[in-house]
């Protein structure tokens, strides 16, 4: 294919959709205060003549072919598929025969169900779609089948559908979903409509190919950074180094001198060169002579903001949640008392960050991967001086998403940089510009105070202190002190503590940038959680997991996964010197997980992960296979940050800079990994971040048993395990 | 400089200038965009292709010194039956998930076995570990590896 072929190929899978929903349902998600006035298109419409459109999630026209949109993004966590299995299983649709589309940018059409936006984060897409989308399949559904029951003028209880046909039972007539597609466009929907028994699904439950995987094994797919059209230019930045540093002089006669090199763009944050490919923009940029005007954070480094964090948990929090009597519980028994930190961790997406932009005087075209479509083209708009609707949002897949592309900043910047350019440009970043100018995980410190009577916890008092990502990034979300993502999973602990409470204070460190990174809250929680969990067993005087046993009464489908992971893991048997078992166990994400993790510590105190046994239920598995792979996944996720994760300043910079000393966990160090689905007949539960918390736990307990060390901050010391054993 | 390279068995010209990395002739001036950008300093391998049949990083391989040699890239693996054999087994094994680093992950796969037909673990952890996998699907590729092996030769 050209390029100009691959252009147009791109510009016309344009964001096609604004066609209302039938029957009125999406209306009764709640919309956020500020959402788009109903009816007011936010793209051009998508053209849904000769089709069946019953909503904005399906298209069917009269050849057969179903078009399923997309309203969450597809970042490796196979939501595509899970998503078209979904809306296929209640139209009775062909699986093997539908085609997907990213959607358009629009709140309104498809706003997360659970958080108002339309964001793919806080591994919900499929708890927040799983009642809609099913409705949406089978309301169409309904509608065929009205169809053809009107032309066969026969009652339509006496019609079935399967494989994108509808057949009446008595006569065996059958029409296929394309012939019907014309008149059912005229039917109204019914009122209500009932949802398939969970036993007669054919789709959901199975382990069914990725729809996205084809063309990711032979270089057609597109992600953001593949956008190519006619007279597209190529540009690379540079920030300050130091956090809020500012461009104070520029020499840019050398960089002029390179072949290729189109324009240097100078903004008061940034500079970029613009060229004919990234290897003239990044020559050029290289060339600069960059005096900057470093600013009041000149000075900053990792032991201030330690120092500020440590005096800040010191003091009380905003109670998030407090049950029964705190004092007298702490007061009853044995007590222990620890304090767990994390540090900075970037993102690292395999897909550099990017962004490419056309600005013109009245439009602002985007191509990009992103997790918030409207809020990519809200900040947009506001960068480029245009009303939100000129500009064009156009969805690719993402490389990696992991919470960096909850934020528009690559965007903005983009945009900054296109208003300069005549044409289209693509700014990529360079991976130094991308560990450098993240929006980090922050740090946390969490102190923990609890009691034991009886081999059990009477009393738990549980700090959490860190920056409020919820503050800037969705306000609803920072209440009276509170940050509802800082103590998730801390609020909702499993265990059956009589008396409980959990505090949050908010300490933003100065001068770093903070967002979500891929397990978001829960990552900070059910680490420290967990870990200390251990701690207590141990002062308990009993085995990690009996202990845990004793206080999931009233979590049975959590006590089910400790119990399956113990057995599958061998837990109890004999291991070789040096080699330990660590637990885990969360509800987070709605999804009830057990992790045993098994690791050997060398007389150097290098860690070698051996395998790693990992149970879970959550609820229905939409596709079975995914929540493996996710599981997968997001342990070597988690066990990459524990094991190696850490990001730094000195001098106001992060000290950190690319893959050779941000390292990752590679298939030489991965271990057996070892994930038992456990069936169930509840509500889908979260999966694609539940990996990432699991792992680092229980690779911590594995170290706490074969060293007796008790690490309570990550990543791993390994000094402080040289020439330990237990 | 007008260049001419043979890249998956077709002659491509192209202008760029000899220090430019292969990497970004492949992207940026002939839109071949399956081969990837990871991190610019061969530490990810992201974006691997073939010289010759070897697995290389092109984001530090200057295009003038490829010379006469055959680049094979993602798009063009699938010819030899070594690569259809890795794609096969990747999808076989549903390997992938967000994708990004599969080009590359494909690309040293099918060299390897291309050189070593029925690799053990420690030749898996020799040619693969200058891949990175973000979405961590090591357990994944190494069993399609092994899958790939096991196929005869199509």
């Amino acid at each position: 294919m050209t390029i100009a072929e691959r252009n147009f190929e791109l510009v016309s899978r344009r964001a096609l959709l604004t066609g209302g929903l039938a029957g009125g349902f999406l209306l009764a998600f709640h919309l956020p205060a500020g959402a788009l006035p109903v009816n007011e298109p936010v793209q051009p419409p998508d053209d849904t003549a000769g089709k069946f459109a019953p909503n904005a999630f399906i298209r069917i026209d009269d050849s057969g072919r179903t078009t399923l949109v997309m309203p969450q993004v597809e970042m490796g966590q196979g939501v595509y598929t899970s998503i078209s299995m979904i809306l296929a299983e209640e139209l009775d649709a062909d699986f093997s025969r539908v085609a997907l589309e990213h959607a358009p940018p629009s709140d309104k059409l498809y706003g997360n169900p659970l958080f108002g936006i339309q964001a793919t984060g806080n591994s919900n897409s499929i708890r927040a779609w799983w009642p809609h989308l099913r409705k949406a399949g089978a309301l169409s559904r309904a509608m065929l089948v009205q169809a053809a029951a009107k032309q066969w003028q026969v009652d339509p209880a006496s019609c079935t559908t399967a494989n994108s046909e509808v057949m009446h039972r008595d006569s065996g007539r059958k029409l296929s979903y394309g012939a019907l597609a014309l008149a059912a466009s005229n039917e109204v929907p019914p009122k209500d409509v009932p949802l398939k028994d969970p036993k007669d699904f054919g789709l959901i439950g199975k382990p069914l190919k990725r729809l996205d995987t084809p063309d990711k094994v032979n270089g057609k797919a597109v992600y953001g950074i593949d956008a190519i059209m006619p007279n597209l230019k190529f540009a690379t930045l540079k920030a300050c180094p130091v956090f809020g540093g500012k461009v104070a002089k520029v020499d840019d006669s050398a960089a002029k001198k390179i072949p290729g090199v189109q324009k240097i763009v100078v903004l008061d944050d940034f500079v970029a060169v613009v060229g004919d490919h990234m290897w003239a923009a990044k020559k050029g940029l290289d060339a600069l002579v960059i005096d900057w005007d470093e600013g009041p954070n000149a000075h900053l480094n990792s032991n201030d903001i330690w120092r500020d964090l440590r005096a800040a948990s010191e003091k009380d929090g905003a109670v998030a949640k407090s049950v029964g009597d705190i004092a007298k519980g702490l007061a009853t028994g044995e007590r222990l008392d620890a304090a767990y930190e994390l540090p900075f961790l970037a993102h690292a997406t395999m897909e550099p960050i990017n962004a490419t932009v056309h600005v013109t005087a009245d439009l602002c075209e985007i191509w990009t991967g992103t997790q918030v479509m409207t809020r990519v083209q809200s900040e947009a708009a506001k960068a480029a001086g245009l009303p939100v609707e000129k500009v064009i949002v156009n969805n690719h897949l993402l490389g990696g998403g992991f919470g960096r592309k909850l934020e528009a900043d690559m965007a903005v910047a983009a945009v900054r940089i296109a208003k300069q350019v005549d044409g289209p440009v693509k700014v990529v970043w360079t991976r130094e510009e991308d560990i450098q100018h993240d929006v980090y995980r922050p740090v946390y410190r969490d102190t923990i105070a609890a009691t034991l009577a009886n081999g059990k916890i009477v009393g738990w008092k549980y700090r959490v202190s860190g920056s409020s990502i919820m503050a800037r990034w969705f306000p609803a979300g920072f209440q009276n002190g509170v940050d509802i993502d800082g103590v998730d999973s801390a609020i909702d602990m499993p265990y059956d503590i009589p008396n409980f409470h959990v505090e949050f204070v908010r300490a933003e460190p100065s001068a770093v940038p903070t967002g979500f990174w891929r397990g978001v809250g829960p990552n900070n929680n059910v680490f420290a959680i967990e870990s200390f969990m251990d701690e207590l067993a141990k002062k308990a005087g009993k085995d990690p997991v009996d202990f845990r046993r004793g206080m999931l009464g009233k979590n049975p489908r959590l006590l089910a996964a400790l119990n399956l992971a113990a057995e599958k893991s061998g837990w109890g048997q004999p291991l070789p010197d040096r080699v330990g078992r660590g637990v885990s166990v969360q509800p987070s994400f709605a999804s009830f997980i057990a992790t045993v993790v098994e690791a050997e510590i060398d007389e150097f105190g290098e860690v070698k992960l051996r395998r790693v046994t990992c149970a879970v239920d959550t609820g229905i598995a939409v596709n079975p296979d995914t929540v493996v792979a996710q599981l997968e996944g997001g342990l070597i996720f988690g066990l990459t940050a524990a094991l190696y994760g850490e990001v730094t300043i000195d001098k106001g910079r992060v000290q950190q800079s690319n893959f050779n000393d941000y390292r990752m966990l590679r298939i030489d160090q991965a271990p057996i990994i070892e994930v038992h689905v456990i069936k169930s007949g509840e509500a889908p539960g979260g999966i694609g971040e539940t990996g990432v918390t699991a792992g680092p736990p229980a690779l911590r307990n594995a170290i706490f048993a074969a060293t007796g060390v008790a690490l309570r901050r990550l990543p791993i010391d390994r000094s402080l395990l040289a020439g330990k054993r237990s | 400089m007008a260049t001419t390279l043979t890249i998956n068995g077709e002659p491509k010209s192209f202008d760029a200038p000899a220090d430019m990395p292969l990497l970004w002739v492949l992207r940026d001036v002939l839109g071949m965009t399956g081969t990837k950008f990871g991190c610019g300093i061969a530490q990810c391998g992201a974006c691997t292709v073939h010289i010759d049949g070897k697995a290389v990083r092109s984001c530090m391989l200057p295009v003038g010194a490829v010379r006469d040699r055959a680049v094979t890239t993602i798009e063009g693996v699938g010819a030899s039956p070594v690569g259809a054999k890795v794609q096969k087994a990747w999808l076989e094994l549903e390997v992938v998930q967000c994708g990004y680093c599969q080009s590359g992950q494909i690309m040293a796969a099918a060299a390897l076995l291309a050189a070593t037909p029925n690799p053990d673990d420690s030749d898996i952890d020799a040619a693969m570990a200058g891949n990175i996998c973000r979405c961590g699907t090591y357990v994944r590729i190494r069993a399609a590896v092994k899958q790939a092996a096991s196929q005869r030769q199509s």
